[in-house]
């Protein structure tokens, strides 16, 4: 069988794990010790992981983060979410086809008293937004507990084996996403006051003030004097024939597989959606050693950075703007694709379709705040801040900014005297680190063609500027001196390649003409050397696009370990030299769409709205068009959002759908908030003598 | 001009619109008024879903009868699945002295011709397998009462009123009556004016008020109970469970399952908690599944999937107020938490109110719940 693990990663460390023996439907696997069924299963090539009951489709991984219950399997008799739970030595895992068995019981299990406590801040979610305000309290020594879901602090940090971008002064910009979530989580435990509870998961606000967590699997009672919601966000989905087929996910489940349990879900990959998510995914599927064929995204350009969507496109995954997905297709699984060009009404345009072959889809289509528990707090009367995504949604760099204005706040709020006022240029950042991308503009002129200098292939406005700082020479600065202007170069370049490694963008070559004024060497950056390159290769060059410029000999390969980048050194025409970016890795025909279109027979209507009920496009609409706009009494009658993940990805889609049927935001009335957050066994709540 | 009707129904819940429904099938123009943006919205849609005819009056027995019959009939009659199930009602016995207060109730039972059996500890482990029969001394077990889905029901009644020419008038508040005597001449709303030849209470919650705009005092008190609802498995449990014992903070709870395998469970907190409050509090679960899983242990590893909270709008002596004060008002309130069961019934009952067409039987069946009894007595099963 073949192995779905990673052995091989640029950023990423491969530990050696043990093996531990389970069986799935009676066959003999392999998986390591302490990994998550789900992962164990991947590893070994298994994606269909049961039938759905009302329909018999196929089920399989969809969120990662034990959401929802798509990867329900039976494990040792009992059906147990598989993304969440760890194999065991000997686990007996079956597929769950149709409804599961309850298992009889013959004892009668005893109940301890459930912990109840009482705490100052308690904080929601350890991510970058959570960790800064935790250490902002830690540091005026408030008793402040954080509380997170996943098994080590950083939240989405731990899974972003990229640079980050912002600015290097106020949130690590430069440095790996993974990197600055260890440096974050090492911080905090300096401070006494704040503790953490890992594997932590917050289920409702209740009205008589008590936050319900299940901690390690045990339920806590916390009252707290005030809550910050800093629980991140949640993906959006999107509607298309065959979006309920197996394989169909988002990027967080993405990046949870291959990043965190560093196994290879798919072989062939296809995007939908530009956004930095979307193009960032696409890059860590590089990294992984998966074939991208292509992304593609309805917006004539990409939402997400300028240099994110270069990177992708010089390393030969070719990005489809103003095309839509029309529909998958596949017998349980995803087979193949089909993505149509879009006029300016978003229709798409007959004729232009093209289908592609890939085994997994990964939408990225944008992200919905986690407002659930600000909303709760405030019913319960608890006073309540948000941070970070949980806020609105923006980079990690803006997250960690605003995450520290929202501890500063509650300190003062909580009274304590000695918290000076927060510095009005704290909000102007704050702002500007969420910018969107601004206007992109030209290469830098007038650049001569001797000595050596930096070329910089950053020409859209983003808020990031480590290149500016990290110069020994202070040879780079931006435009105005501003975060978000462009950065250009001045003057004194010594050639010590700092601004090449430390680009988050990978957007900047040295040119050095010192040697030979008729062939300078290029130097490149490289991160995906899991496709490793050697000295005397030949490698196809590409201008900023993608472009190619011919195929140069690599004539040093210069390994700096430490910043997990390698500097691939060419020595090329002058003609070329400046516009020289990056290389091809990636062959083109593995994003070579299918000899003719797919066109599936299936209406747009047949998609599904529910995955957890298999509720379709359909039936909703047919409600929303006889005047019905209330989201209960569309729930009440099809039981949309009323399955395992609570409406978690139906809810935007119905919103949607009564936006694209011309209903007024004041008419549609939302699904009420109920608990609990996630599913959670009826033995976890007695309260016990 | 006031608009006129035939008709005015305060309230789209669980009576309202199984009598607007019958109605208008008779021919009325019927007219519904809520102040929520959607029929069943207040407590109709909180309703567990078990519908039992093992009550321990003629009234409640016959209205729920008749109920059954028609949530049994639905699908043939009108073509929706409403998710009925005939899976019965049992209310296990602890006590010697509950076993005797249960067996002299069956008496009861009997003689109003419902079925319903005692069953041995051995016995009520084939109904419900893994009970706990630790000084579990027997059931009670009532077949032909069941269970369907309040959801499906509800929004069935009002498609099918919609079809009948029902007219509704939601995000309105009705806010006093134009009263001529004893006659209520105008409806009148926070959006306009209504009139009509007859005009039914059927307003849950706020019955009390309604009831109050027309110089009557009803004794209803909405009292707060949470619920809770589990992810689905496959069947292995029949009958709803009812436990009558008191414990600290609780009187009786129940559970079953429900036609698409979940367990629906619910608590009747002690003291009752009086008021309207929808919010969830954090002591219904620790509670509640206390008690669930120390009678049925085979529960444990089931998730709960959500938790709601709504109201039992009581009255003190635990029957709902039925019946016609004045010229032209028909109070249909105090359904003491039984609204979605008595509702089919109960939408039958008020029709022939209206029309004037009671029979001997509706009659009697009134008495139990007349308006203007004392409220001594006591409901066994309430």
């Amino acid at each position: 069988m073949e192995d779905h693990r990673i052995l091989k990663h640029p950023i990423l460390p491969i530990e050696e794990r043990e093996d531990v023996l389970f069986t799935w439907n009676g066959e003999p696997l392999l998986a390591k010790k302490g990994e998550m069924i789900s992962s164990a299963l991947i590893a070994n090539g298994i994606n269909i992981f049961g039938h759905h009951h009302k329909d018999g489709s196929a089920q399989g991984i969809f969120c990662a983060n034990g959401q929802c219950a798509k990867c329900t399997v039976i494990a040792d008799g009992l059906a147990v979410k598989s993304c969440m739970t760890a194999v065991t030595p000997g686990m007996e895992i079956r597929s769950l086809e149709g409804l599961p068995e309850l298992p009889d019981t013959a004892f009668i299990p005893k109940y301890p008293p459930l912990e109840k406590l009482e705490v100052d801040v308690l904080i929601i979610g350890g991510g970058p937004a959570g960790l800064s305000a935790a250490i902002e309290l830690g540091k005026y020594n408030i008793n402040t507990l954080l509380i997170d879901d996943k098994q080590a602090l950083g939240g989405k940090l731990v899974l972003q084996t990229h640079k980050f971008f912002g600015s290097e002064e106020d949130s690590n910009a430069g440095m790996r996403g993974i990197e600055i979530g260890k440096l974050l989580a090492l911080e905090l435990q300096k401070y006494p006051s704040v503790q953490f509870w890992l594997n932590s998961t917050a289920l409702f606000v209740f009205s008589d003030q008590k936050v319900g967590i299940l901690k390690d699997g045990i339920y806590k009672l916390v009252t707290p004097h005030i809550i910050l919601n800093a629980a991140g966000a949640r993906e959006k989905f999107l509607r298309f024939p065959g979006n309920d087929l197996a394989r169909i996910y988002g990027a967080g489940a993405f990046q949870t597989l291959v990043n965190r349990d560093l196994v290879r879900p798919t072989n062939r990959l296809f995007i939908i959606g530009g956004g930095n998510v979307g193009l960032i995914a696409g890059y860590h599927a590089l990294q992984a050693g998966i074939n991208v064929v292509g992304l593609a995204e309805a917006m004539p350009q990409c939402g997400g950075y300028k240099v994110h969507s270069d990177k992708l496109k010089r390393l030969g995954v070719p990005i489809y703007t103003s095309h839509t997905i029309i529909n998958a297709a596949g017998k349980e699984t995803v087979e193949s694709i089909t993505i149509a060009q879009i006029d300016s009404e978003f229709k798409p345009i007959p004729g232009t379709e093209k289908s592609f072959a890939c085994d997994t889809l990964l939408i990225a289509v944008g992200l919905n705040s986690l407002s659930e528990f600000t909303q709760e707090a405030k019913e319960a009367g608890i006073q309540v801040f948000s941070a970070g995504d949980a806020q609105e949604i923006a980079e990690a760099s803006s997250a960690m900014f605003n995450g520290k204005i929202a501890g500063l706040t509650i300190a003062k709020e909580y009274g304590k005297e000695e918290v000076e006022g927060i510095p009005s240029e704290w909000y102007a950042k704050a702002e500007v680190l969420k910018s969107h991308p601004g206007k992109i503009k030209d290469y830098q002129k007038d650049l001569p063609e001797q000595g050596v200098f930096p070329i910089i292939h950053c020409l859209q406005e983003i808020p990031c500027n480590p290149c500016t700082t990290v110069c020994p020479t202070n040879s780079i600065h931006t435009e105005d001196d501003g975060l978000m202007s462009l950065p250009v170069y001045s003057g004194n370049c010594i050639g010590c390649y700092k601004c090449v490694l430390i680009c988050p963008g990978l957007a900047i070559t040295l040119v050095d003409y010192r040697n030979d004024k008729e062939h300078p060497i290029v130097t490149i950056p490289y991160e995906v050397f899991n496709i490793p390159k050697t000295e005397g290769e030949e490698i196809e060059l590409v201008d900023i696009d993608g472009n190619p410029l011919g195929f140069y000999p690599i004539i040093a390969v210069l390994d700096v370990k430490k910043s997990h980048t390698q500097l691939i050194k060419v020595q090329v025409p002058q003609t070329i030299a400046k516009r020289v970016a990056s290389f091809r890795i990636q062959a083109k025909e593995i994003s070579e769409p299918l000899s003719s279109p797919l066109i599936s027979e299936k209406l747009p209507d047949e998609a599904m709205v529910c995955l957890c009920e298999r509720v379709k496009v359909g039936d909703i609409r047919k409600l929303i068009k006889s005047g019905i706009t209330n989201l209960n009494q569309i729930k009440a009658i099809t039981r949309s959002g009323m399955g395992p993940c609570g409406a978690k990805t139906c809810e935007n889609l119905i919103l949607q759908l009564l936006r694209e049927e011309g209903i007024p935001t004041e008419n549609i009335v939302s699904n009420t908030l109920r608990p609990l957050f996630i599913e959670v066994p009826l033995e976890k709540f007695p309260d016990g003598d | 001009m006031a608009k006129v009707y035939d008709v005015i129904i305060i309230g789209a819940g669980s009576i309202g619109v199984p009598a607007a429904l019958n109605l208008a099938l008779r021919k009325q123009k019927v007219l519904v008024i809520d102040v929520e943006t959607a029929p069943g919205q207040q407590n109709n849609k909180k309703a567990i879903g078990g519908v039992r005819a093992t009550h321990s009056d003629y009234g409640k027995i016959n209205v729920c009868k008749l109920s059954i019959e028609i949530m049994k009939n639905w699908q043939e009659t009108w073509g929706d699945d409403i998710g009925w199930l005939s899976n019965g009602y049992s209310y296990p016995a602890y006590t010697e002295e509950d076993e005797k207060t249960l067996k002299e109730q069956m008496e009861i039972q009997h003689s109003y011709g419902l079925n319903i059996i005692w069953v041995s500890p051995e016995e009520y482990n084939e109904l419900v397998p893994g009970i706990n029969k630790e000084e579990l001394r027997g059931s009670t077990y009532s077949p032909e009462d069941g269970s369907c889905s309040p959801l499906l029901l509800g929004s069935a009644y009002y498609f099918h009123s919609l079809e009948a020419k029902v007219e509704y008038c939601f995000r309105e508040k009705v806010i006093g009556f134009d009263m001529s005597q004893s006659k209520i001449t105008r409806v009148i709303t926070d959006k306009g004016t209504y009139s009509s030849g007859m005009v039914i209470n059927a307003a849950g919650n706020y019955g009390r008020e309604i009831a109050a705009m027309a110089g009557l005092n009803l004794p209803v008190q909405p009292e707060n109970h949470e619920a809770g609802i589990t992810e689905p498995v496959a069947r292995f449990m029949y009958p709803m469970v009812v436990d009558m014992r008191i414990r600290p903070g609780s009187e009786n709870f129940y559970f079953y399952q429900n036609n698409e395998g979940q367990i629906v469970f619910c608590i009747t907190p002690m003291p009752p908690i009086l008021g309207i409050d929808n919010r969830s509090t954090s002591t219904f679960l620790p509670l509640c599944t206390k008690r669930m899983l120390e009678v049925y242990p085979r529960l444990h590893n089931l998730r709960v999937r959500r938790t709601w909270r709504g109201q039992y709008p009581m009255t003190p002596d635990g029957f709902p107020i039925v019946g016609k004060s004045g010229d032209n008002l028909i109070n249909a309130v105090g359904m003491c938490g039984q609204g979605f069961m008595l509702g089919p019934g109960m939408g039958e009952l008020i029709t022939r109110i209206c029309l004037d067409e009671l029979t001997e039987s509706d009659v009697h069946i009134l008495q139990s719940f007349n308006p203007e009894r004392d409220f001594s007595r006591m409901e066994a099963f309430k």
